[in-house]
């Protein structure tokens, strides 16, 4: 590859990226060289510079059409833009939080460390929803887990903490080599590591013995990405992760992290398998034929989320469950294809929210355990009287999680049960699962809330915000109401900026 | 003005909750005033509206539509597609249960100052119960409907659990749970609805269900039809309460504040009747109609159990909460019965229950607040230490058991009236309830007013006085104006309940 050839890749498709990369550099020598007293919770600021310049650039690419550099590995298109934007907003409201990050023994010369580690996380997941053949997928996937391995285990002198990176790591590991070697299956049986290309090969295969290789390769991929996504049955890491990992670094592992793994389902399934032949006469596509294995986890994964978390006590370990149903619910949509009409706005719709309502919890859950040392679900006990204002920011996340009208998170659910009701036959057992998994969510949702609302005052201390948090939970109030009340906002947007995704699959 | 006077309607109390919401916490006083005062501008839209009503406008004129949600992005196939709009609508049924919204709502907010704790929330949460409640009985699509449906039960959740007697949190966790199950289900039924069709405009689907609409994607089946007439009627029935599934409202009856359940008892239970007579009797006529046997056999069972259990309460509320499962049957039995007799009396009764309950449990507000109970052992002799108290607990008991002249037995009358025309035998054995209704009503009137009774010692000036009077002749007022000019109701239900005969395939 000569320089003229470097020269003539329209680089400014990969502004965001560059910024971001940039804004990393900066940070990590300001970090090396800054003297030791200097107080480095400041970086948090110039971290949030960087994703706000990101984001604008890629505000200013959006009406930009679909384009594709360095040989077809990286894609800015709709899918990538809608989702890069959703990375970005959910990974600012993630770094005010970290902000404000203060545990008992403090985070001493590593919280330089703490934002930038965020900023190459955010890269990695960056880099995957624009990926244009598996090699860039695959680096941009390391390139999150690599960072969100240390940043679970950031605190360095709790046990509990490196008990969590040390699982995380040996769990995250095992998924990552499966994943590879699905991919490697695909490699062999397509010849290319190109997806439009992939995607061809196998849309013509109709050799039994390939397609069943096929198959396995299938298989491999989506085990190590329900390892990211949280879905059951590899699900185990979540609640001990989340309750070792520092709760900003929780907060990004159950919405950054999850967001990831759904972009990788969306990249890979929707690309390569939906248009796969899924037999011998090719009548019968690849994920009509399958689709019956994700629908299982899809409901296997909500069970085990919702009843599970009924018996928590302690709040991150029972986020973690509830992100876990939440995930159980993304997989409803992706297995029933969203009917054929609702899959990527359902989705991005249901993400959105998602990264509102769960930011604002674990903004809340940070902000009082910080406060008095325990995690436990007794810290929320008298909220209410104590600090009315922050209980109901707190009431409007609950009830959105809850999936209650007038929020996002209804509208979310509403949306996913379109997709499963509209098609012939419908996917009613799968819906029927689902409605049943959100009644037993209210049980644990409003036992939190009877908590805030009715219990005697935990400890009379005055709660203090910092600043950083106040932003995040104005923020996420305003948008959890805002597209419950006014979903239309976001659906025009959606609908006039990125259509209906075409130049996901096509243009190749 | 007229296009917005229903969304001013609905959305009028938000004035009280910014009034409310600005007072400091402490501020008992004129927390109290101004939470009545939040209900007052819906009374007095909805009698502006009855006014409009009587004066001869017609209901459309005051429909509202305006563009809102646009799921998917299915615009080729039809801009109409999978488009929710904000519309709302008046027809003379849900008038009606407008006018018994704000009436019992303003009552409820005067009866509220029996609450002794934290004000400030308890009307913020009255008055977002109250928009729902609005809300619920003039939205014109189904999925406006749901969201104003869940919207009364959350505040509720929250005022039984933090404003109630003793075992307040069970009974708001089992109102959560049961109503939670009985609107997922609902919200299935819509959904699949919405996703068959694309659309959920009411009348629209009852064009799509009784013609036989164009099915854009996937057709919605004979069988399927029954299912969602079925899941309708299930929802709406744990709201009613229906017989299998009433625990929960015995229990909310029991614990709530006696002003929530004014409200309970009165509105809020009515949604259920509504939601049938809307939902499951208006989009699905044909499947409603195969279903009657069943829904009258669940109406006599209701009404028998409520009234036999009724009978051996000790408590009085809960007399009135196994009285309000009975006459739920009535209901039920009513809207059965196929007939216009029939299905003029349930909606009668539904009223005239919501009246005769908001009073009762306004008295049983009053006697808490004296006496700290209201075991029927331990009370007694109350004829003696308050006449004027008992005077009224005798009239409404008398209403409850359908003394003529009062509004219960008109609208028993006509249940039972229309009921032995379609379903004979059915209707002969629910005549049973009729005789126990008289028993335990009498009975526990008689045990708390007449007899002896020491503990509770006589007192100067314990009668009702002052304000309290006001609920009380209102409500007693419009319960023999009901029952001696039943016309009052019957003209504006004309027209819904013609169109519902029409249907029905009219008998």
């Amino acid at each position: 590859m000569d320089w003229n050839t470097m020269l003539s890749y329209d680089w400014g498709a990969m502004m965001p990226e560059f910024i971001i990369l940039g804004t990393t550099m900066i940070l990590s020598i300001l970090d090396l060289f800054w003297p030791k007293h200097f107080n480095r919770r400041k970086l948090a600021w110039l971290a949030l510079t960087g994703i706000i310049l990101a984001c604008l650039s890629l505000i200013s690419l959006l009406s930009f059409e679909t384009v594709s550099i360095l040989s077809d590995t990286f894609r800015l298109d709709s899918f990538a833009k809608a989702f890069k934007l959703l990375l970005l907003f959910g990974a600012a409201l993630i770094i005010l939080l970290a902000e404000g990050y203060e545990p008992q023994e403090g985070l001493r010369e590593h919280r330089g460390e703490f934002y930038y580690l965020f900023l190459t996380a955010l890269l990695g997941a960056m880099v995957m929803s624009s990926s244009g053949d598996l090699i860039t997928l695959f680096v941009g996937l390391e390139l999150l887990s690599l960072s969100s391995y240390i940043l679970v285990g950031m605190r360095k002198h709790d046990r509990k903490s490196n008990e969590a990176s040390m699982k995380y790591v040996i769990n995250g590991g095992i998924s990552t080599a499966i994943t590879l070697f699905g991919m490697s299956y695909l490699y062999g049986v397509t010849g290319s590591v190109n997806l439009g290309e992939m995607s061809r090969t196998m849309a013509a295969m109709t050799d039994g013995q390939l397609q069943y290789i096929m198959g396995l390769a299938f298989f491999m991929v989506f085990v190590g990405v329900s390892f990211k996504i949280a879905a059951a049955p590899f699900h185990m890491w979540a609640p001990d992760v989340y309750e070792g990992a520092p709760t900003p670094v929780a907060a990004f592992l159950s919405v950054i992290s999850k967001m990831a793994g759904f972009v990788i389902i969306l990249r890979l399934f929707l690309s390569l398998f939906l248009t796969a032949s899924g037999d011998t006469f090719g009548a019968l596509d690849f994920l009509d034929k399958n689709n019956i294995y994700i629908a299982s986890l899809a409901g296997l994964t909500i069970i085990i989320g919702n009843v599970v978390a009924l018996r928590q006590q302690n709040l991150k370990r029972m986020f973690a469950y509830s992100s876990i149903a939440h995930a159980g619910y993304l997989l409803v949509a992706v297995a029933t294809l969203g009917g054929g009409y609702f899959l990527l706005d359902t989705v991005w719709f249901y993400l959105m929210a998602y990264v509102l309502m769960n930011i604002g919890v674990f903004a809340v859950i940070q902000l009082l355990s910080s406060q008095s040392g325990s995690e436990d679900i007794s810290i929320l006990a008298g909220m209410g009287r104590k600090s009315p204002y922050l209980a109901m920011a707190f009431t409007v996340f609950i009830l959105s999680l809850a999936g209650i009208p007038g929020t996002t998170g209804f509208i979310g659910k509403l949306n996913i049960f379109l997709g499963t009701f509209i098609t012939e036959p419908g996917h009613f057992v799968l819906a029927g699962i689902m409605i049943a998994g959100t009644i037993v969510s209210y049980v644990y949702y409003f036992g939190l809330l009877v908590q805030v609302f009715f219990r005697p005052i935990h400890s009379e201390k005055v709660i203090k915000i910092r600043p950083g948090l106040h932003i995040v939970l104005i923020i996420c109030v305003i948008g959890t109401i805002l597209f419950g009340v006014a979903p239309n906002i976001a659906f025009d947007f959606i609908h006039d900026q990125f259509g209906d995704f075409t130049d996901f699959i096509s243009s190749k | 003005m007229n296009v917005y006077l229903l969304s001013l309607l609905v959305f009028s109390p938000l004035l009280g909750i910014v009034m409310v919401a600005l007072m400091p916490k402490k501020e008992e006083r004129t927390i109290k005033q101004f939470g009545f005062f939040g209900t007052l501008p819906p009374l007095f839209l909805s009698f502006f509206l009855c006014s409009q009503y009587y004066s001869g406008v017609a209901l459309s004129i005051f429909d509202i539509k305006l563009n809102w949600i646009r799921f998917g992005n299915l615009e080729m196939y039809d801009p109409k597609l999978f488009t929710v709009d904000f519309e709302l609508g008046l027809d003379g049924l849900s008038l009606i249960f407008i006018l018994l919204t704000t009436i019992i709502s303003s009552l409820a907010a005067i009866a509220s100052i029996y609450i002794k704790k934290e004000w400030k929330g308890y009307y913020l949460l009255f008055l977002i119960l109250e928009i729902g409640m609005l809300g619920v009985f003039t939205a014109e699509n189904l999925i406006l409907f749901f969201i104003f449906f869940e919207m009364t039960l959350i505040p509720a959740f929250f005022l039984i659990g933090r404003w109630g007697f003793l075992e307040r949190e069970k009974a708001s966790y089992s109102f959560l749970i049961y109503n939670g199950i009985g609107s997922a289900v609902l919200l299935v039924a819509i959904l699949i609805l919405f996703a068959r069709t694309g659309t959920t405009n009411i009348t629209a689907l009852t064009q799509m269900m009784t013609m036989g609409g164009v099915s854009l994607f996937a057709p919605i089946s004979g069988s399927m039809k029954y299912g969602l007439c079925l899941a309708f009627l299930v929802a709406f029935a744990i709201k009613l309460p229906v017989f299998p599934f009433h625990s929960w409202m015995v229990r909310v009856h029991a614990e709530a504040p006696p002003s929530i359940v004014m409200i309970h008892a009165g509105v809020l239970l009515k949604i259920g009747a509504y939601g049938i007579i809307r939902f499951g009797m208006g989009i699905f006529p044909e499947q409603y109609k195969s279903l009657a046997f069943t829904i009258v056999l669940f109406g006599v069972l209701s009404f028998l159990y409520g009234a036999f259990l009724a009978l051996v309460q000790t408590d009085f509320k809960l007399v009135l909460a196994y009285s309000s499962i009975s006459h739920m049957g009535i209901v039920m039995m009513g809207l059965g019965a196929l007939n216009e007799a029939g299905i003029q009396g349930a909606i009668f009764q539904v009223i005239s229950h919501g009246l005769i309950a908001a009073l009762l449990f306004f008295l049983v507000g009053a006697l808490y607040e004296r006496t700290g109970t209201t075991m029927l052992p331990k009370l007694g002799g109350l004829a003696k230490s308050m006449p004027i108290f008992s005077g009224f607990m005798l009239a409404s008991g008398m209403a409850s058991l359908g003394l003529p002249g009062m509004s219960g037995f008109i609208s028993e009358f006509m249940v039972f009236l229309g009921l032995f025309k379609s379903q004979p035998l059915l209707a002969a054995i629910g005549v049973i309830g009729l005789v126990l209704t008289a028993v335990y009503v009498l009975r526990a009137v008689m045990l708390m007013t007449f007899g002896k009774n020491d503990s509770l010692i006589e007192k100067e000036k314990w009668d009702l006085r002052g304000w309290e009077f006001l609920p009380t002749l209102v409500l007693l007022g419009l319960i023999i104006s009901v029952g001696v000019y039943p016309n009052l109701l019957g003209g504006p239900l004309q027209g819904t309940i013609e169109a519902m005969m029409l249907a029905l395939g009219g008998r």
